[in-house]
This record gives C-alpha cells, sequence and structure tokens, in this order.
C-alpha cells in the first residue's frame, strides 16, 4: 500500500504535527520505504493466532478505592507553561468546536 | 432551525432514537490513579502524575469502579464478560491530557442487557435494548469565558470513573426516549451507583435520532445530538431535530450524518463545526492495562448484593401489601430509601395502610418543608410506628398526633415522651372534658345558645373549639358525646 | 581526593564498594565527588563525550550525606553510596528529565520514578542524567537533540543507542552501576558496543512507573554494569512488583548474585541459527563460537536450535513500536508541561510545538505509527504485526520448552560503527535484528562483553525464559570469569 502526500498531510493533521511543504514531501519516500519493508508480514500465515495480548493469568490487577494521592514534589505552577489562578490555560477555543470532530 | 410546526410532516414519519448516557461512578478516588473525586475543589487540587499525564506516569485500576459498573450492567440485565479489554481513544484536546482517553472498545465490560420502559394499553411490555455498557475515564473541564482570550482547562474531573449506556435504537418517539432516561435513573438511584443528576453532570446524554416513514423497516441516517442538560431539554431537542430531519426528507433531500448542538435558550440544533472527514480515534488496545478478568464468583456475588430493584419491589408490594393502592406503590417505590422507610413502618406498626398515608402526606411534606433526605430523616421509622400505635390505641388523638409528629421532625424525640411534655395525651375523663365543654359554651354564647337551641350543625364547629382549647388532647368521640347531651338543657 | 583515592575507589566492584561504605572506609561523599569528577576529567559533558546530559553537586552531595547518617544508624542499604547515573528518560526530582528532547527541554520531573526510588532507598548516590536518542528512538544516540554522544573508547564511533549515555558512563569508569531503557534493544546493543554488562529484564520484572513511555508493551528499565556482579547487584535493587505500574509481575526477586555460584552442568544452551547467518561478519561469528566452547568446557552442553519467525521481527517491531508511541507521545502538546510555541490558536499551538520540539526519527516514527492505526490500516497493519508478535513469542516457549534452558547469540551484526555512518533510517533498525525479538517476547537477555574485533568490543547474548535471569546470570557470571582479560581482547 503506497502513502501518498495527502496521506501524510491526514496523518500529519491526526498527530498535531505541523509539517512544512518540504517535509511532507521527503516523509512520503521516507515512510514508502519502511512500509515496502512490511509487507512481508501479510504473506504471514496468521489464522487463528490471537494477537498479543498483557502478561498475567490473573489479568488486571486492581487497587482498592482509596487515598492519599500521588504527591507532587513542586507545584503545578513550577512546570506549566502558563497558569491562572490554578487552572492550566491555552489559546482560545471557538465556541462549538467539537473536540471529537477536529481530528 | 425553527420551532416544531404542524403535524403535516411529522405525523407521517417516526422518530427512531437510540440513547448513549455516561454515568458517573460514586467512587471515593478517581478511575485510574488515587486522587479524589470530591466535587467543588479548587482547580487542578485533585490532580496528580496519572492524572496530568506527566511522562513515566500510569494508570491502575480501582476495584470500587468495577464493582459499581458491574453492578450496574447487572441490574440492566446485560451479560457481564469475564474478560474485558481497556482500548486507548486517541484524540487532542486541552482537557484531555494523555491525547487518548481510556475506554473500551471491541471487547466491553458488558453486553445485550435489557430495560422495560413502560407497558402497552394491551399490557405487553415496552422494552428498550441496551446494546453495551462500558468503563471509561472522564475528562477535565475546559472553561471558555472565565479569562478573555483564553480557555481554562481545570482537569479535577480527569479520570472519575464513567460508564457508558448505550442503547439499541429501539426508542420511538421522545415520550419514550424520556421513559428510558427516568427509568434509568431510577435504577441506578436504586442500586447506588451514581448520583445521576444532570444538573450536576453525572448524568450524561448524547441522542442518536433518525427519522423515517411510518412502516419502514430499514434505518434512516442518523444525527447525533449533544449538549442537553436537562430530561426536558432531551425531548426538546429530539423533537426539534425530528422536525428538521422530516421537513428535509418530505422535501426529497438527504439526511446528513452529523453532530448537532443542541442550544437550550434559542431551542434549537445547530451542526458542530467540524472539519471534513470523519472521527479517526484509532483505538488499540491500552498496553498499559491488562485484560480485566472477572470471576465468575464475583459477578455471582454481586447479582446476589444487588439491591432490590424498582420494578421487583413494585411486584412485591402489591403482593405483601393488598391494601395499598397503586398509586400509594408508585409513590412509595419512586426512590430506594422511602420503600425501605415504608417497610420498616409498617411492619413495627402492623398497618400498612395507615403507614403509607402517613409517609405519602406528612413524612414527604416535612422532608421537602426541611431539605432532609429520607435516609437522614430525622423521623426514625420505628418513632413514626410509635406514633402509629398511639392513635390506634387512643392514647392520642388523630389531630393530637399531627402535632406530634412535627415536634417529632424539630427534636427527633420519641412520640410518647412529646404527646406527655406537651399534654397531647388523649384526655377521656370526663371532669377535665366537662369543664372544658363549659369553657367554651362560656366563650362563645351566641353558638351556645343556638345549639343548645337545637342547632345540631353547630356540634361540629363546638367539638372544634374544644380540641383547639385542648391542644388536641381531648378525646373528640367523648366530647360529641357530652355536647350533644347539653341540646335542650 | 587524590588521583590514587579516586583509582582506588574506580577499580572498586558496586559490591565491593557498598561495604566499604558499610564499613565506613570510604565516604559516600569521595565516592560521589570521584565519579563526578572523574567525568570532568575525561570530558563527559557536551564539548567532549556527550555522554551525560545534567548533573546536580548540591544534591549528589546532600544524597552522600543522607547516606552516611544512616550508615551510622546501621541502617546503610544495599548500594550504600554507589554512585549511579540514569538515562534522561527515567523520571527524577533532582535533576531534569528530559528524554534526550527539546520538548521537554529544562523540564525537572515532580515526581520520581519507583526505580530512582529504589536506588536511593538502597543508599545509591543519583549523581547525573546521561544522553539518549531522542524518546529512546534510535540505535546510535545521534538522534539526541542535545547533540550525538562519542564511544568512550573510540570517540569516532557511536556508542550505540538508545541508551548510549548510560553505557558510555559505565565503559568510561564513571559508574559501575547504570540505568538505561529497553524497547528493542537499547541497553543490550550499546552494552555490546561499549564493552560493558547490559541486562534487559522480563518485561513486567522491572517497574515502568516513571520511565517516559516510548512502546508501553516492549519498554523496560534496564541495567548497565561493568561487571556481571554489578549488573547483577544493580538489577536485584530495582527489581519487583510495583503498585503503581499495572503491568509489572508479582514474580519475587531471587537474588541473582548467588548465581555466581552456579555450575553449568547439565544446561543446555541453544545456538539459534537465524542469529547466525551466512553474512555474518565471520570475526563476530568465531568470537560467538568461542565463548560458546568455553561454556561447553564448562560442562553446558550446546544445541543448534531454530526460531523460525526471526526474520520477520524488525518489520513487527517497526509497526508495533511507534504505533504505541504515536498514542505515548500524543501528551506532550504544551498545554501542562513541557515546551510551547505559540502558533494560530490551539491547534497552531499543538502544531508549532510539537513540530520544533520533536526531532526527525521521532517525527517519522509518531506519522508511522499513526499511520498503522489509522482507519483503514489497524487490520493490515497493527493487528497482523501483534499476531505474528505471538508467533515470535511462540518460537522462543517451543524452544524452551524443548529442553533447552538459555539461547546464545551475537548481541549486534557489527561493532560500533562510526558517526554519520548510517544515514538511511532503514539501516538504522537492522542494527537491532538480534536484540529486538527478545523485547518482542518479553524474555531476558543480556549482553556481556565477548573480545575484540579491529580493537572494537564484541558482544555476546544470553536469552532465557520469562523470569528466569538467573540462569542468564549463572551462565555470564560463568563466562566472564572463565573469558577473564579475554573479554576485552
Amino acid at each position: 500500500m503506497a502513502v501518498t502526500l495527502d496521506d501524510v498531510r491526514h496523518i500529519a493533521a491526526l498527530a498535531r504535527l505541523g509539517l512544512s511543504d518540504d517535509r511532507a514531501r521527503s516523509l512520503v519516500a521516507e515512510l514508502n520505504t519502511i512500509l515496502q519493508h512490511m509487507d512481508v508480514l501479510s504473506k504471514v500465515d496468521t489464522s487463528g493466532i490471537e494477537a498479543v495480548e498483557g502478561i498475567g493469568a490473573a489479568g488486571l490487577p486492581l487497587r482498592p478505592d482509596e487515598g492519599p494521592p500521588i504527591p507532587l514534589a513542586r507545584e503545578r505552577e513550577t512546570f506549566a507553561p502558563s497558569m491562572r489562578d490554578g487552572f492550566f490555560l491555552v489559546p482560545r477555543l471557538s465556541t462549538h468546536e467539537d473536540p471529537e470532530a477536529a481530528s | 432551525m425553527s420551532a416544531p410546526t404542524a403535524a403535516a410532516a411529522t405525523a407521517t414519519f417516526e422518530m427512531v432514537v437510540g440513547l448513549e448516557v455516561h454515568v458517573q461512578l460514586k467512587t471515593t478516588t478517581k478511575i485510574f490513579c488515587r486522587c479524589s473525586t470530591d466535587f467543588g475543589a479548587p482547580p487542578n487540587a485533585n490532580t496528580c502524575p496519572v492524572c496530568l499525564a506527566l511522562p513515566g506516569a500510569l494508570p491502575v485500576l480501582n476495584a470500587h469502579a468495577v464493582d459499581l459498573a458491574i453492578r450496574a450492567a447487572l441490574a440492566l440485565g446485560c451479560r457481564v464478560q469475564s474478560t474485558s479489554v481497556f482500548a486507548r481513544k486517541n484524540y487532542f484536546y486541552p482537557d484531555l491530557p494523555k491525547g487518548y482517553q481510556i475506554s473500551q472498545f471491541d471487547r466491553p465490560l458488558a453486553l445485550d442487557g435489557l430495560l422495560r420502559i413502560g407497558t402497552r394499553p394491551d399490557g405487553s411490555p415496552i422494552n428498550t435494548r441496551i446494546t453495551r455498557v462500558h468503563m471509561e475515564e472522564d475528562a477535565g473541564k475546559s472553561v471558555h469565558d472565565r479569562f478573555a482570550g483564553v480557555t481554562a482547562v481545570d482537569l479535577n474531573r480527569a479520570g472519575v470513573p464513567l460508564i457508558e449506556i448505550v442503547s439499541e435504537p429501539d426508542l420511538r418517539g421522545a415520550r419514550e426516549a424520556d421513559a428510558y432516561l427516568r427509568t434509568l435513573k431510577q435504577i441506578l438511584e436504586f442500586i447506588d451507583v451514581s448520583d445521576v443528576s444532570m444538573e450536576k453532570g453525572s448524568l450524561r446524554v448524547d441522542a442518536n435520532i433518525s427519522a423515517r416513514r411510518m412502516g419502514e423497516t430499514v434505518l434512516g441516517t442518523k444525527t447525533e445530538v449533544k449538549n442537553m442538560n436537562s430530561f426536558s431539554g432531551v425531548t426538546r431537542a429530539l423533537e426539534v431535530e425530528f422536525d428538521r430531519q422530516c421537513r428535509v426528507l418530505e422535501a426529497g433531500g438527504r439526511i446528513e450524518q452529523q453532530t448537532m448542538l443542541w442550544d437550550a435558550d434559542a431551542g434549537e440544533v445547530r451542526p458542530a463545526r467540524s472539519k471534513e472527514g470523519s472521527h479517526d480515534y484509532r483505538y488499540f488496545p491500552d498496553p498499559d492495562l491488562p485484560p480485566l478478568i472477572i470471576p465468575l464468583e464475583r459477578i455471582d456475588r454481586l447479582k446476589r448484593e444487588l439491591p432490590e430493584l424498582p420494578a421487583a419491589r413494585r411486584e412485591r408490594f402489591r403482593a405483601e401489601y393488598p391494601a395499598l393502592a397503586p398509586y400509594d406503590i408508585e409513590v412509595l417505590t419512586a426512590g430506594p430509601g422511602i420503600g425501605a422507610y415504608f417497610e420498616h413502618v409498617a411492619r413495627a406498626s402492623g398497618d400498612p395502610k395507615t403507614a403509607a398515608n402517613w409517609i405519602m402526606g406528612d413524612v414527604l411534606a416535612s422532608l421537602k418543608a426541611t431539605d432532609q433526605s429520607i435516609e437522614h430523616f430525622s423521623v426514625r421509622p420505628a418513632d413514626l410506628a410509635e406514633l402509629l400505635d398511639l392513635v390506634r390505641d387512643g392514647v392520642v388523638s388523630l389531630t393530637a398526633a399531627k402535632q406530634v409528629f412535627a415536634l417529632m421532625v424539630k427534636t427527633g424525640d420519641r412520640p410518647s415522651q412529646i404527646a406527655e411534655r406537651e399534654q397531647l395525651l388523649k384526655v377521656t375523663d370526663d371532669s377535665a372534658l366537662v369543664a372544658w365543654v363549659d369553657e367554651v359554651l362560656a366563650e362563645h354564647p351566641d353558638e351556645a345558645r343556638r345549639f343548645i337551641g337545637g342547632e345540631r350543625r353547630l356540634q361540629g364547629v363546638l367539638v372544634g373549639h374544644v380540641m383547639k382549647k385542648s391542644k388536641g388532647s381531648a378525646d373528640p368521640k367523648r366530647v360529641n358525646q357530652l355536647l350533644g347531651a347539653r341540646i335542650g338543657t | 581526593m587524590t588521583p590514587n583515592d579516586r583509582a582506588a575507589i574506580g577499580a572498586l566492584s558496586a559490591a565491593e564498594l557498598r561495604d566499604r561504605v558499610a564499613a565506613g572506609d570510604v565516604s559516600p561523599r569521595s565516592a560521589a565527588e570521584a565519579s563526578l569528577d572523574r567525568a570532568s576529567e575525561i570530558g563527559a559533558w557536551r564539548d567532549g563525550l556527550n555522554i551525560l546530559l545534567y548533573e546536580n553537586r548540591d544534591d549528589a552531595r546532600r544524597q552522600a550525606e543522607d547516606v552516611a547518617r544512616r550508615r551510622e544508624r546501621g541502617d546503610a542499604g544495599s548500594l550504600a553510596g554507589v554512585p549511579v547515573i540514569l538515562k534522561d528518560n527515567i523520571a527524577t526530582t533532582s535533576l531534569p528529565t528530559s528524554c534526550g528532547s527539546r520538548i521537554l527541554e529544562g523540564y525537572v520531573s515532580p515526581y520520581d520514578a519507583t526505580v530512582a526510588q529504589r536506588l536511593r532507598a538502597a543508599g545509591a548516590v543519583i549523581v547525573a542524567k546521561s544522553n539518549m536518542d531522542e524518546f529512546a528512538m534510535g540505535s546510535s544516540t545521534e538522534n539526541s537533540a542535545f547533540g550525538p554522544a562519542k564511544n568512550p573508547l573510540a570517540p569516532a564511533r557511536v556508542p550505540g543507542g538508545s541508551s548510549g549515555g548510560s553505557a558510555a558512563s559505565v565503559a568510561a569508569g564513571l559508574v559501575r552501576i547504570a540505568l538505561g531503557s529497553e524497547t528493542g534493544g537499547s541497553v543490550r546493543q550499546p552494552a555490546a558496543f561499549c564493552g560493558v554488562v547490559g541486562v534487559k529484564p522480563t518485561y513486567g520484572r522491572v517497574s515502568r512507573y516513571g520511565l517516559v513511555a516510548f512502546a508501553s508493551s516492549l519498554d523496560q528499565v534496564g541495567v548497565f554494569g561493568r561487571s556481571v556482579d554489578d549488573a547483577a547487584l544493580g538489577l536485584h535493587t530495582i527489581a519487583g512488583l510495583d503498585p503503581l505500574d499495572s503491568t509489572s509481575a508479582a514474580e519475587p526477586v531471587p537474588m541473582y548474585r548467588d548465581a555466581a555460584r552456579g555450575s553449568l552442568t547439565g544446561v543446555v544452551i541453544g545456538r539459534p541459527k537465524e542469529y547466525f547467518p551466512d553474512d555474518l561478519d565471520p570475526r563476530i561469528r568465531d568470537k560467538c563460537d568461542a565463548s560458546l566452547a568455553v561454556l561447553e568446557s564448562l560442562g553446558a552442553e550446546v544445541r543448534e536450535v531454530t526460531l523460525p519467525h526471526t526474520h520477520l521481527a524488525i518489520e513487527v517491531y517497526y509497526i508495533v513500536a511507534p504505533a504505541e508511541a504515536s498514542s505515548n507521545l500524543a501528551r506532550f502538546d504544551g498545554v501542562r508541561y513541557g515546551l510551547r510555541l505559540e502558533g494560530d490558536g490551539l491547534r497552531g499551538m499543538y502544531e508549532a510545538t510539537r513540530s520544533s520540539g520533536f526531532g526527525p526519527e521521532v517525527t517519522r516514527r509518531i506519522l508511522l505509527g499513526t499511520y498503522v492505526l489509522s482507519a483503514g490500516y489497524y487490520d493490515a497493519y497493527y493487528r497482523k504485526a501483534q499476531q505474528v508478535r505471538a508467533l515470535i513469542a511462540r518460537d522462543f516457549a517451543d524452544v524452551f520448552k524443548s529442553g533447552v534452558h538459555l539461547l546464545f547469540t551475537p548481541t549486534t551484526p557489527t561493532p560500533a560503527f562510526e558517526l554519520g555512518a548510517k544515514s538511511d533510517p532503514y539501516e538504522m533498525y537492522l542494527s537491532d535484528i538480534f536484540t529486538c525479538t527478545a523485547n518482542l517476547a518479553g524474555v531476558p537477555a543480556m549482553s556481556l562483553p565477548i573480545g575484540r574485533v579491529d580493537g572494537l568490543p564484541v558482544g555476546g547474548q544470553f536469552i532465557a525464559n520469562h523470569f528466569d535471569e538467573r540462569q542468564m546470570f549463572a551462565a555470564a557470571y560463568a563466562l566472564e570469569r572463565q573469558l577473564g582479560a579475554g573479554a576485552h581482547a
């Protein structure tokens, strides 16, 4: 399966990676080269094989519903790029921007 | 989009609805970390490396969230899967710290439930199939209007446990949608897994709605409607969107599959501003969380421990308390606490009907007036039962009992204590009664003269005066006899 | 401290140093300072070999003083006073954690990784963070945003990657024990290139809490040691169940150093033919076969075996790892920590931040990963790769079930290559060809020096069954002892 420039632009948008046109173009070739190598997998007979799942027969360990919360050694303000009154600030979203549709 | 119009278009079409309901589970800590789920903390106070998505942090699942989720799934008649898998739903949003939401995708916690939402005229049940119930984490909150030009993000809510309950598109019309929501809410209250308040945000509804001509069996193209904040908002939004879809179809157009947002103030639905192309969440099993394996014994135990559900309780009350009217049963099973309260009083006093009347009347009125919940009501059921006994045994009159009850609500004291203290014990001693009768006749000479002269219809008024003077403690029967005897004297 | 003192400390194994500190002969402070002084001396920093990124002398001093106080109380710890270096992707509160990336430049974690806590609890002194390929994506440490690291044994060559800085720190005699991380060979390969011991534990053996995630189902913290004993002591200190990591295993941690006394009689060692292809550098093949001969002379039986799906490992790895990485790196969005650059609105901020913050290899892998998870490609790529992965894991299971206890292979197809030699990404990916199978199967593996080719170190690799690190150490101890100085000749 060959990747096109549109594909690269589309997945870059999904991944929120701003790519210059030049970079996008070079990535088309790079990704296609890599993906070509992957074609060998399509020829492997995997009928009836379960995809690898997590370790342990007991499955997911559970924890009791209690604190205390994991403490932070320093205030959020020390590592946050922009905070005010305890909120993280980001550039304003337009109203009615459906988060899930912005993908 | 305009307001609902004449029935012309909508009458030939049928509204088909499926609902996706998100319910916050009432755990102490978040689903994947030990932060508190407490409401009202300062912004970002309830956060830690995990729910802040700091580099290197990892999720660890809350056992109680699983139990509550299983409880809900069982109460909705679902089959709980012994193995289910958490998956990542990948998208970017400022209140989604990891850039993905941990949810469940193709192997959810539970499948294939059923909710009976009503009864048809012919007695057959109206059922809604529940496709699935799955667990996921809530996102944080983005506030757009607090500071100018920026969006403020509070992650206190990020990581609060949710279950998502998805119904098949079995609902026909807004009324059924409303019935589904009310039934669902009541059940979830009964099993105590959530506060289920749309106002508080612990219950959220997204609707999928399509229209098709009556008699059609194929489903029309659906739109998704979001942003409803109340049950009435849901029904209004559905009606408005249905109307829009009908008019499009009637005019020969096609429905575009899209997300619509309800604007309660304007009474309109509006398409959400979206980019071309559909959502691509790139779901894959979360490698940080091995599959959730739920042993059969755990499911069985939770099934056994399931509180009595509303429908079952209604049935049982019908059978065990034949003196109750259907309306009584409706009221007494509206919430889990009131039924338990009723049964306690009914058994202790031996008189279910009287217990029901007191509860439906005086108790509910007091709860409302004093803003208490029945679980923490100042009048203990045993004490109310005692009051009923006092009335039945003639120790206090019914009128006095009402006063005693009012004082019980205020003080929490036992009825016998109050009655003695307030001198509300029924007075049957003739000398006291005669004295009161004499006083009343003296205080109301005109009425007294006319009554004694033969105007029997004034007896009630005079009895009333005596009752008032005695603060309700006079035995009304005896007072009537004594007064009656004065006629013609 | 005199150069002699420093040399004396430097010659001690970690266990010996620990014993001297516990006895009061060496102060933790001198040991820590010796380490950092030597780092300056050999030019470990930016303008020299560039194998180290961050130090904090004040904090090192404080840690050392703390250990000294504990020693006086008789509570010194199993690594008392031993200086250690951590890869830049392991969270520490006292030193930055930047993962070799601009997007985390200057970020200081507000919590410590579990492995860092366990080292501290054992009395170790964390003296520096080492250079690495950005977000652990690379096999040469040339992908660091802070400049490439150089191999201390041959500064025109790479130290390997992605844990190149930690491997080089041990090779250069700065510390006896360093931590790195493995996803596809990032500890074993640099260990081989630098002539030191490198251990990848069983998946789940060591907590990942605080290890910045690259590919969650493959990542493990790994240990570098100057000698097998150093690595065994290091691994024993950090291994074990962590309730903060849902993928960490409850298996008890044996005393790995006890394996030093093990005998190899009756141990069956498999020589998998797929790791000795016809085009393998014959000098490397000879070194491996010489080691196998040594093992035979010690009582082991060597058997030809096959791991038939080995040829698919790179393809599987380069689908699964980037896929998980694309999701794990979504949290780097400029909202809560790390780099933030302005752009056109929120979307612009995301894109400006991530395009400037991530280097070309990371960008390439995020795109590849996003692609193989995207709608329409998930089944053909990601799901298929995970199925083939199961076949690779089964190869190992079958071999270990057939009576083989251990496998022995070359660690890498070549010794350390020159800086800039591999410009084609896929060519670089092939460096992982002998190592990534163990990550895919989750089995433990370790590399130790077995000789030199053109004066450059060559590594031999043991691979054991799940949680059978002890078997691996037993063979490694024995081989190391027998080879003696020949390991570096």
